[in-house]
């Protein structure tokens, strides 16, 4: 904006003469300042991508064409085959190959009554989410009030407990599901317990962020008649922070359940899984019913976790944040 | 209010009658937190049986996790030692830590053919001969005679001196073990640290002190005459064989550009379709509806889907982990700036407006200078976030660090080198986490995020 007066000379003082032009100058400063940061950023993004592009296996313009031969030759026979994956039932295309058995791996509760493999699968990977989140969202619970500085006064308490948080967080998951794997062999509970740590990590400093911008007068109107630092906590504290807590919380059960699709790829079990296998395997339709079973799945619990949240806290915004989380 | 403590019934029932709601909840409101208790310790009972989390942690080699552990901080040597020729002699696997030839301080051969091994003090050693082992544990010997087809430890043998079928097991704690075998006795030497961290057995700095090495680096006298012996120690530590320093470091720095750019580009795409989905802005309900189902679609897709379809497309490396990132993170991305543009206060738009401004300069003083502030940080987070997330993303096959660490805990046996690629990713993680505080502060102040 700096076509303010065009002409400068006309009629002013020059007091406002100097103003002006120090106005400009701090304009051309900015501007100047701007555009050394643009080509910085320009260069370093070049340099990234020319990085990337060398240390990848294949070369992004050579593999584009393979990419979408790929995607056209990647189709299922006929769209129904992407149902029947998903429902377990028979495929008229049947070879014997894995690729269109469908049925074999039917979850059977009775004789007749069976739930198909993919729904199994989904159903180990939610209530890996859901543990996860009750286990890291308990445990954070409890440990956040300690990370708080309008409650801990000791400040090697609130360090310590902070930093826990931190690398707790910061831990790949992976090194945690693999050192799991490694002892239980592959299973859910690996998945489990690095989908948890991270959410003790996680949510614990969403938490005690919450404990910390909360409304003191009801403690300190409770410390006035003497209240133990627990009865504080319990009744000055927690009906304030407690529908933030519960809206994070359901935050992080969104969060959770497309980190334990991931976890599950690389060793947890559920329907990552069975995606790793079906998409390396060339199996188009197994791939195709995964892909709709988890983004129905994703979109489901989205929904419902947002409905829940207007419900619990009302239409705050709490999108803010959730790169964090 | 003469005695304000007390309340007679009279104010106990006009009380009751005015607040009828608060003193007479209905039942399932008084016991929620109870039943909401209940709920869930029912339901992680479900999932205990669900999961078979009983059966696994019993058939679990927890053995064999204390050994993992203690892994991460120390090394194992582990010598075989074999009878050849009436002599003892120490075989090493291809993994050993010691040059050929090396002078190693526990493990000493003797004149007569036979050979000693210390464990840390001289009351634990391990005395070798062709045909008898004899055990100090604690300066008591105990001798353990080696048969034709098996091994047989003495009667009076203490716990640390076990038979294990037809071989005996001697125990020295961290300092290490000893499988007396009858072709050959296998000693496993655990020191605290990281073995060759820095230099490797064939580099010219091997097995000295750093002050040495320092002396060394920058001496005038050339160890290889073609470079200088600073170029010389930097190649060395980069090629180090065991811990593949260069190769690690590398590694990193694909996913770090993974988040990097992935993040980057997202942000790049997502800034001007969030102005065609804000309803303020484009005024077309269709263009908009149309516009945020897209940014659900893209999010709603989880990010393992997106990177394994791209790691079929451009095989592995960190191109499918910039469109896994991007693509995830330009429908999440879209959606919060969006949301935030339709936050903006309509006046300074206006103001432009009335002055007779187009479209776009109304959007770049009315609404830009509003929301840059907000699109920087939440773009922060997401790359803090990415940071971290790149490295499962690349277990799964995009590769970069992630994938060396599912290598290293595949083998069982690196779990020091996972250890130092931990640390590596956790020091990255700070210093990103804390730039990008620093960076979102500068930007818009302290207030807020």
């Amino acid at each position: 904006m700096a076509h303010i007066a065009h002409d400068p000379a006309g009629g002013i003082s020059d007091a406002t003469r100097t103003v002006y032009g120090h106005y400009r100058q701090q304009i051309r400063t900015r501007r100047v300042y701007s555009i050394i940061a643009l080509v910085v950023f320009a260069i370093v993004l070049a340099l990234s991508l020319n990085f990337a592009n060398a240390a990848n296996s294949g070369k992004f313009f050579e593999r584009l064409p393979y990419l979408l031969d790929f995607l056209r030759s990647f189709v299922p026979n006929d769209p129904l085959e992407i149902f029947r994956a998903m429902f377990d039932q028979p495929s008229p295309y049947a070879d014997g190959s894995m690729k269109y058995d469908f049925t074999s791996q039917r979850m059977y509760f009775t004789d007749t009554l069976y739930v198909p493999h993919f729904i199994y699968e989904l159903m180990v990977t939610v209530n890996i989410a859901i543990v996860s989140t009750i286990i890291g969202g308990g445990l954070a619970f409890c440990l956040c009030f300690f990370a708080a500085t309008n409650l801990v006064g000791a400040g090697a308490v609130r360090f310590v407990v902070r930093r826990i948080m931190e690398i707790l967080r910061a831990f790949p998951e992976i090194v945690i599901a693999g050192l799991l794997t490694a002892i239980l062999s592959i299973g859910p509970i690996a998945a489990i317990f690095a989908v948890s740590l991270h959410t003790i990590g996680a949510l614990g400093k969403l938490f005690f962020e919450v404990v910390e911008n909360a409304d003191m007068k009801p403690d300190e109107g409770l410390r006035a008649v003497g209240a133990t630092w627990l009865e504080r906590v319990r009744f000055g504290m927690l009906p304030q922070v407690l529908p933030n807590f519960v809206s994070y919380t359901l935050l992080r059960t969104e969060i959770n359940v497309r980190a334990s699709t991931i976890i599950g790829a690389v060793g947890g079990g559920g329907i990552g899984e069975a995606f790793r296998l079906s998409i390396g395997n060339n199996q188009a339709a197994k791939t195709y019913a995964i892909i709709i079973l988890l983004l129905v799945t994703i979109i489901a619990v989205d929904q419902f976790s947002g409905w829940l949240r207007r419900r619990l806290v009302g239409n705050q915004a709490f999108e803010f944040g959730r790169g964090a989380a | 209010m003469s005695n304000g403590l007390t309340m007679d019934a009279g104010d106990r029932a006009r009380l009751k009658a005015t607040h009828a709601a608060v003193l007479h909840k209905p039942w399932w409101q008084r016991w929620a937190l109870l039943i909401g208790l209940v709920v869930t310790v029912l339901y992680l009972g479900f999932c205990y049986a669900f999961f078979n989390v009983g059966p696994a942690f019993e058939n679990g080699k927890w053995d064999r996790a204390a050994l993992y552990l203690q892994d991460w901080y120390s090394w194992r040597a582990q010598p075989r030692l074999k009878v050849a020729d009436g002599k003892v002699t120490a075989t090493w696997s291809s993994r050993g830590q010691y040059p050929r030839d090396a002078r190693i301080d526990w493990l000493t051969p003797h004149e007569d053919g036979s050979m000693t091994v210390t464990f840390g003090g001289a009351g634990d050693r391990l005395e070798v001969t062709p045909n008898l082992v004899v055990a100090y544990v604690g300066g008591n010997p105990h001798e353990i005679a080696i048969g034709a087809d098996s091994v047989t430890a003495p009667a009076d043998a203490p716990r640390a001196v076990q038979q294990d079928g037809s071989k005996v097991v001697v125990d020295y704690g961290f300092a290490g073990q000893a499988e007396v075998r009858t072709n050959q006795v296998y000693v496993q030497r655990r020191f605290l640290g990281w073995a060759n961290f820095w230099f490797d057995t064939h580099s010219a700095y091997w097995g000295r002190n750093p002050l040495e090495v320092i002396q060394l680096m920058f001496s005038a006298e050339r160890i290889d005459p073609a470079r200088s012996n600073f170029d010389t120690a930097v190649r060395d530590f980069l090629n180090n064989g065991v811990w593949q320093h260069g190769d690690i470091l590398s590694k990193l720095l694909q996913t770090l550009v993974m988040a990097f750019v992935g993040t980057l580009l997202a942000t790049l795409f997502a800034f001007p379709l969030a102005f065609i989905a804000a309803r303020n802005i484009t005024r077309s309900r269709p263009v908009n509806w149309v516009m945020k189902r897209g940014f659900d679609f893209l999010r709603s897709i989880d990010m393992l889907i997106w990177a394994l379809f791209f790691t079929r497309g451009f095989g592995p490396g960190p191109i499918p982990g910039i469109a896994a990132i991007f693509f995830t993170d330009a429908g999440a991305l879209g959606k919060v700036y969006a949301e935030a543009l339709e936050n903006v206060d309509d006046r300074q738009r206006e103001g432009v407006k009335s002055v007779g401004a187009s479209p776009t300069v109304v959007n770049r003083f009315g609404v830009v200078p509003q929301v840059l502030p907000v699109f920087i940080s939440q773009s922060l987070y997401f790359w803090e976030s990415n940071t971290r997330s790149a490295t499962v993303i690349g277990a799964v096959g995009a590769g970069g660090i992630g994938l060396k660490l599912l290598e290293a805990m595949g083998t069982n046996s690196d779990w020091d080198k996972v250890a130092y690629m931990v640390l590596l990713i956790l020091m990255v993680v700070f210093v990103f986490d804390n730039l990008s505080n620093a960076l979102r502060s500068r930007l818009i102040g302290q207030r807020g995020h």
